[in-house]
């Protein structure tokens, strides 16, 4: 079974008098335990289909399955719970909610899942430890460094382990050795927990972490390499 | 359980990130919650010796004439019930107090001038414990017995007279022939009251000594009942209802002073229009106040939706954090409240505008009533419109499409 298949994805936004087509006509299928990577100049059509997989947009037409099950037709109660269940995010900037600590970042999304208090601390402290954040628990994000708060995002994301992990632009706000780190960190969950990655960058470098690279260009998908074959 | 404990945390967290803005919304509403209380407090307080002090000179909680007694209060229409079988009924009967007494117009003159008074004949023992002024701070002396021939009338009435203690007044009624009855009285005391309207309308002589004059035998025009409570005065009610027949006629309070009837029960709902006036005052504060958190926090609420929280909760932790807000203005202005309205209780001293008040038949001492059920009422008033307030803000922010809210700027 595909993690996200989307089939004939359209969406246009009117920008003053003119329709920009940010998705035009694509269909993609990725597999459980893929490492992708979106790549597309700016307007090219990666953050929207990423919102489209992710529940957090609606297509004008098309379909978006989440590990089969059919999602562009939901309400927004059941786009939330596919979401929480799910599918873990990390956004280019603002990721954290500021009046919360590093520790409970981690543990909002388990929280609102209804995880007990005590896995939700080992999991925490775990994935905290595993993004190397330890001693770090009880600070919060503006205490932080912009690579320690995407570390703390990441760590969310993946804390629940959820089946898909989406991330725009993850490295657009840090340094080179920031976003090294961050992409190894990645590597190292996808290749551990079998967690399938779909990451939305223009970043090059980013790009040769992936298995697999989708090029977008003006809402369409212009190519499809298999960077491991390669 | 688990979702309330992160709503919870999450709303008192952002309570406090402007610490500014929600410490001059939590005066705010301490004060306007202050405001509530301590204002019903002065109005009951005034309310309540109103009402006392017209209880008093009434006087009685309960009160039995002839039926017709009060279309036309003259000596015809007495009841025609001798003392003895009175006693008989009511002693004993467990009320507080209860007398028995002449109660007539009549014209008072002295050398000077002449006045139209409400004679009053009582028995000055049974009315001990009812009368409205204390008989030991009488200047010069009260009645000593039913048959004493003096006559205690008020300060006013004696300045308005030109008389005073030692001097002669000559009283005037008509007796049941509807004959002019009179007698010479000497002033043997000069009694005050709460208002100078009091002072000049009753003067007071021994019951057996106008029972004579007005040629009535032992016969009364009526008797009053004390109960321990002018608010619940039914028990003494239906006592002396059931002690007697048709031929009188048995009310309470309130219905022989209907003004204050009324006065007292649209009392609550002109405590919970004020209480109402006040908070819409309040509210544009509040809802402004979480229109801004709101605002500041699209993206914030933006993310908590992409994450997977429903709208509902976000509308939740919303509402949780206008409820935290007003629960801590409601317990600081209740505190303020309790703080300033104690140490007012022993009264205040309204002499200043004691005239003007006079006519609403208040007294110049103000005595702050302070009531548990006030307090109850402001504080449930203000949080259930404060929750209503606070829904609309709070639904738009559960609106937010999580892919507009988290990009904007």
């Amino acid at each position: 079974m595909s993690a996200v298949r989307c089939v004939d994805l359209c969406k246009t936004y009117r920008q003053g008098d003119q329709d920009i087509k940010a998705l035009d006509h694509v269909s993609i299928d990725i597999a459980k335990g893929q490492f992708v990577c979106l790549s597309a100049p700016s307007g090219g059509g990666k953050t929207t289909l990423l919102n489209a997989i992710g529940g957090l947009d609606i297509p004008d037409s098309g379909e978006v399955y989440i590990a089969g099950e059919r999602i562009d037709n939901l309400n927004k109660g059941e786009l939330a719970d596919i979401r929480l269940k799910q599918i873990g995010f990390v956004f280019q900037a603002y990721n954290l909610i500021p009046v919360l600590s590093a520790r409970e970042n981690v543990e909002f999304v388990m929280q609102v899942q209804g995880v007990p208090s005590a896995e939700r601390i080992k999991k925490s402290t775990a994935i905290l430890k595993e993004v190397g954040l330890e001693g770090l628990e009880d600070r919060r994000p503006a205490e932080m460094s912009g690579g320690q708060q995407q570390r703390v995002a990441v760590a969310r994301a993946v804390a629940s382990r959820p089946a898909l992990v989406l991330a725009d632009e993850p490295t657009a706000n840090l340094d080179s050795k920031t976003a090294d780190e961050l992409m190894a960190l990645f590597t190292e969950l996808n290749e551990h927990h079998n967690t399938t990655f779909v990451i939305a960058t223009h970043d090059q470098r980013v790009m040769t972490y992936a298995g697999r690279l989708i090029r977008m260009l003006d809402g369409r998908i212009v190519d499809d390499i298999n960077q491991r074959a390669a | 359980m688990r979702l309330f404990g992160v709503l919870f945390r999450l709303a008192w967290r952002n309570l406090w990130r402007n610490h500014r803005r929600t410490i001059i919304m939590l005066g705010a509403i301490g004060v306007g919650v202050w405001a509530m209380i301590f204002m019903t407090a002065l109005t009951r307080g005034m309310v309540d010796q109103m009402v006392i002090d017209s209880i008093a000179v009434l006087p009685g909680h309960v009160q039995m004439h002839h039926p017709d007694f009060q279309d036309d209060p003259s000596v015809s229409n007495r009841m025609l019930i001798s003392e003895a079988d009175l006693k008989k009924k009511f002693d004993g009967a467990g009320f507080k107090a209860w007398a028995g007494r002449v109660r007539v117009p009549a014209v008072i003159s002295s050398e000077r001038e002449s006045r139209g008074v409400t004679l009053l004949g009582v028995d000055p023992d049974a009315e001990r414990g009812i009368s409205f002024f204390n008989y030991d701070e009488v200047d010069g002396r009260f009645l000593v017995d039913a048959s004493d021939q003096g006559i205690v009338i008020g300060r006013r009435l004696a300045e308005t007279l030109e008389t005073g203690i030692g001097k002669r007044v000559v009283l005037m009624s008509q007796d049941p022939d509807n004959e002019i009855a009179d007698r010479g009285f000497r002033v043997i005391g000069l009694y005050s009251a709460n208002t100078k309207a009091v002072e000049e309308a009753y003067a007071f002589v021994g019951k057996a000594t106008v029972q004579k004059m007005l040629h009535i035998g032992d016969t009364t025009t009526e008797v009053v009942f004390l109960s321990d409570d002018y608010r619940n005065v039914e028990a003494t009610f239906q006592a002396v209802m059931s002690a007697m027949d048709e031929s009188v006629s048995v009310r309470r309070w309130y219905e022989i002073d209907t003004y204050l009837g009324t006065m007292l029960g649209v009392m609550d709902g002109f405590v919970l229009i004020w209480i109402v006036v006040i908070f819409l005052a309040l509210s544009f504060g509040l809802v402004n106040t979480l229109v801004m958190a709101v605002f500041e926090r699209v993206r914030e609420i933006g993310l908590m939706l992409a994450l997977g929280m429903k709208p509902g909760s976000i509308l939740g932790q919303i509402i949780i954090e206008s409820m935290l807000l007003l629960t801590l203005g409601l317990a600081a202005g209740n505190f303020l409240a309790w703080a300033t309205i104690v140490p007012l209780q022993d009264g205040i001293d309204i002499s200043v505008v004691a005239d003007g008040l006079e006519m609403w038949g208040v007294s110049s001492m103000l005595y702050p009533k302070l009531y548990a059920s006030d307090m109850f009422l402001a504080t449930g008033v203000v949080l259930l419109l404060g929750f209503l307030a606070s829904l609309s803000p709070a639904w738009r922010a559960s609106r937010y499409l999580p892919v507009e809210a988290i990009t904007k700027v």
